[in-house]
């Protein structure tokens, strides 16, 4: 077990109130898994992520319950002891290539300096380190490419350098939040095809944040689907993709245009928008968009449960 | 690179001329005005009216004038004021620039010094008691007029407390040259010094602080910290080069005037005959030919300091490099 996450509340005050952005979420992930986890915006997929990598800075921020790596509690670890944990054993990569280099150093510059931060080696040596990864992530001039300036890359080249550079101390646990939302279509592809060829060669299991279900479906081994703050569903991908359970996910899967058969006029939406952290509805926070809710949805909080395909959901229960 | 230098002395040059003809034609050109009559003075002869007119050539067309008003700045370097009664116009200012540039290059190092500290140590301990402090200091400084807090200075070091330990070393007001006495010269700066870079100190800092504290939300700032890069680190190589930009187009524009003539009220205070206090005196006797040279000594420096300041936003910021 890579990662185990008990029970994770992350809330901030605001001055409109307690804003919780995540409200009792626990999973496990095995080694060189991939975990999808999908949701709308605002659902607290990055927020989540952001905790387990100890890089919520806001001083309203208030983090709670249990974040174990490889058996290590990192909720309220000492931030030195957290540092070497970043970037070393726990990678991560953005959303957005074009705002997440620093623009004012090369590339290679910018590799080299992570791999110095936990390795103790020459400056050559990472030098040499960074050329092997640019090449191992396609770059076609490696030699060329450490040398030049984030401007001077295309979005795609840049997402492979930030994945360059994530790789560089051969992470055992690799996050990537929405890495392909800023690209186009074609390099999106290249870009899963390198984090599947990846987690072959280094073994590091994967958390996957997308709003994507297509992606999902392409890359994860297991799903969970996020809600205002909470898990609704989570389930390996057949299990997910073949008998979705929660009324969200269903929702979600029918909003996607079929490839085959007669195209409907209309897709499917979701009515109405996320609830506000700061209002949740009373009950179910699905609830007043949910085709089938009922008497026990406006009062309870349906549970996940346990087994590995679980729906927080009364109807499910029920049935 | 090397073209991308060449077309900006190029620029420097043009706007360098630009100004010469600008100025030339507000001083000489106005109608109603006769020049000749301003510069021979009060009660001249009509003698030395028609060689004033004759030698500054007002009696021809005014590209003549100009080009000789121009040969005698640059060329022959032998431009006379008659009102000071055939004082030379060119060695006078090339006399206050050492004085001028000895005052403002010391109290430039000392505040871009000073500034980058305050500001990244208020950056860094943003909204402790700390960041709070150095603030509303930096608002005093800036709040404390130069001609105020000089002579505050004056009072304390060469009067009231002249004779206790602390003070006792302050040479009187002057300036002594750097090749005659390296260690007057020092001394009888350093007050200066301070008094002048204080009022830049405190706007620095204050700029610099709300700088990094804007930096600090990029995103690859958020990449620093994932790397597992330390907090010193993330501050001083990522932060603090894309906050000094704003930076350095402040000091650009504060050096260039400054050794231009603004600091006039620091040299008046502390008896330095420097440029501003040169322009002073001659908008006084409405010395037009010294007004002249020290305008466009003035502007010559506004333009070096901004391309300099090109340059510098070149090296640190790649992006302006390939265009």
């Amino acid at each position: 077990m890579i990662l185990s996450v008990r029970d994770l509340r992350v809330s901030f005050r605001t001055n409109d109130g307690l804003v919780r952005a995540i409200d009792g979420v626990s999973f496990d992930l095995e080694e060189s898994e991939i975990l999808g986890v999908v949701g709308e915006s605002g659902s607290g997929k990055t927020v989540s992520l952001l905790a387990v990598m100890g890089l919520i800075t806001d001083p309203n921020a208030d983090i709670e319950g249990s974040i174990r790596y490889k058996g290590r509690e990192l909720v309220g670890l000492p931030a030195r002891e957290l540092r070497r944990l970043r970037g070393n054993e726990i990678a991560m990569i953005f959303q957005d290539p074009m705002t997440a280099l620093t623009p004012v150093y090369t590339v290679g510059w910018q590799i080299a300096e992570q791999i110095r931060a936990h390795r103790n080696i020459s400056k050559s040596k990472a030098m040499d380190r960074v050329e092997e990864l640019l090449a191992e992530v396609n770059f076609p001039n490696p030699h060329e490419a450490m040398s030049r300036y984030p401007h001077q890359l295309s979005g795609g080249m840049r997402q492979r350098a930030v994945i360059a550079m994530a790789l560089s101390c051969n992470p055992a646990l690799l996050v990537a939040d929405e890495p392909t939302t800023a690209l186009d279509v074609t390099v999106q592809a290249g870009i899963l095809d390198l984090v599947r060829k990846l987690r072959a060669t280094h073994k590091s299991a994967v958390v996957f944040i997308t709003h994507d279900m297509g992606v999902v479906s392409e890359l994860a081994d297991r799903v969970m689907v996020m809600y205002a703050g909470r898990v609704v569903e989570r389930g390996s991908r057949a299990e997910l993709f073949s008998d979705p359970r929660h009324p969200y996910t269903r929702a979600l899967l029918g909003s996607i245009p079929p490839l085959t058969g007669e195209k409907p006029r209309r897709l499917p939406a979701i009515p109405g928008s996320p609830p506000s952290l700061l209002r949740l509805p009373q009950g179910c926070a699905f609830g007043p968009r949910c085709p089938v809710h009922y008497e026990p949805c406006a009062t309870g909080k349906p549970d996940l449960g346990g087994g590995t395909h679980a729906a927080a959901c009364f109807r499910v229960a029920q049935a | 690179m090397i073209y991308a230098i060449l077309r900006r002395f190029g620029q420097m040059l043009f706007v360098m001329f630009g100004i010469s003809v600008i100025v030339f034609l507000i001083f000489f050109a106005t109608p109603g005005a006769d020049p000749a009559a301003r510069i021979a003075g009060r009660n001249a002869s009509p003698e030395v009216l028609e060689a004033v007119r004759h030698s500054f050539g007002f009696d021809r067309p005014l590209y003549v004038q100009y080009v000789k008003m121009m040969e005698k700045i640059f060329v022959t370097g032998d431009l006379t004021s008659f009102v000071n009664r055939g004082w030379k116009v060119v060695p006078a200012v090339l006399d206050s620039i050492p004085v001028t540039l000895s005052l403002v290059f010391g109290a430039a190092i000392l505040w871009v010094v000073v500034s980058i500290v305050i500001g990244i140590v208020a950056a860094a301990t943003r909204d402790s008691w700390l960041d709070k402090l150095l603030m509303a200091l930096g608002l005093l400084g800036i709040s404390m007029p130069v001609y105020w807090l000089g002579e505050v200075m004056n009072l304390i070091t060469q009067s009231r407390y002249h004779d206790s330990w602390a003070f006792s070393w302050v040479p009187p007001l002057g300036y002594k040259n750097f090749s005659d006495d390296p260690k007057g010269w020092f001394l009888t700066l350093v007050i200066p010094w301070i008094t002048l870079a204080i009022l830049y100190i405190g706007i620095y800092g204050r700029v610099l602080r709300a700088a990094i504290i804007e930096t600090l939300q990029e995103d690859y700032i958020r990449t620093a910290r994932a790397k597992g890069l330390s907090e010193t680190r993330i501050l001083l190589r990522h932060a603090l080069r894309t906050s000094l930009i704003a930076f350095v187009t402040l000091f650009g524009l504060d050096f260039g005037a400054l050794v231009g003539g603004s600091a006039l009220l620091t040299e008046v205070v502390f008896g330095l005959h420097g440029i501003g206090k040169l322009t002073y005196d001659a908008l006084q006797n409405l010395d037009l030919p010294m007004i002249m040279a020290t305008v466009m000594y003035a502007s010559m420096f506004v333009v070096i300091a901004n391309a300099v300041i090109d340059f510098v936003y070149i090296l640190l910021d790649p992006r302006l490099r390939t265009s």
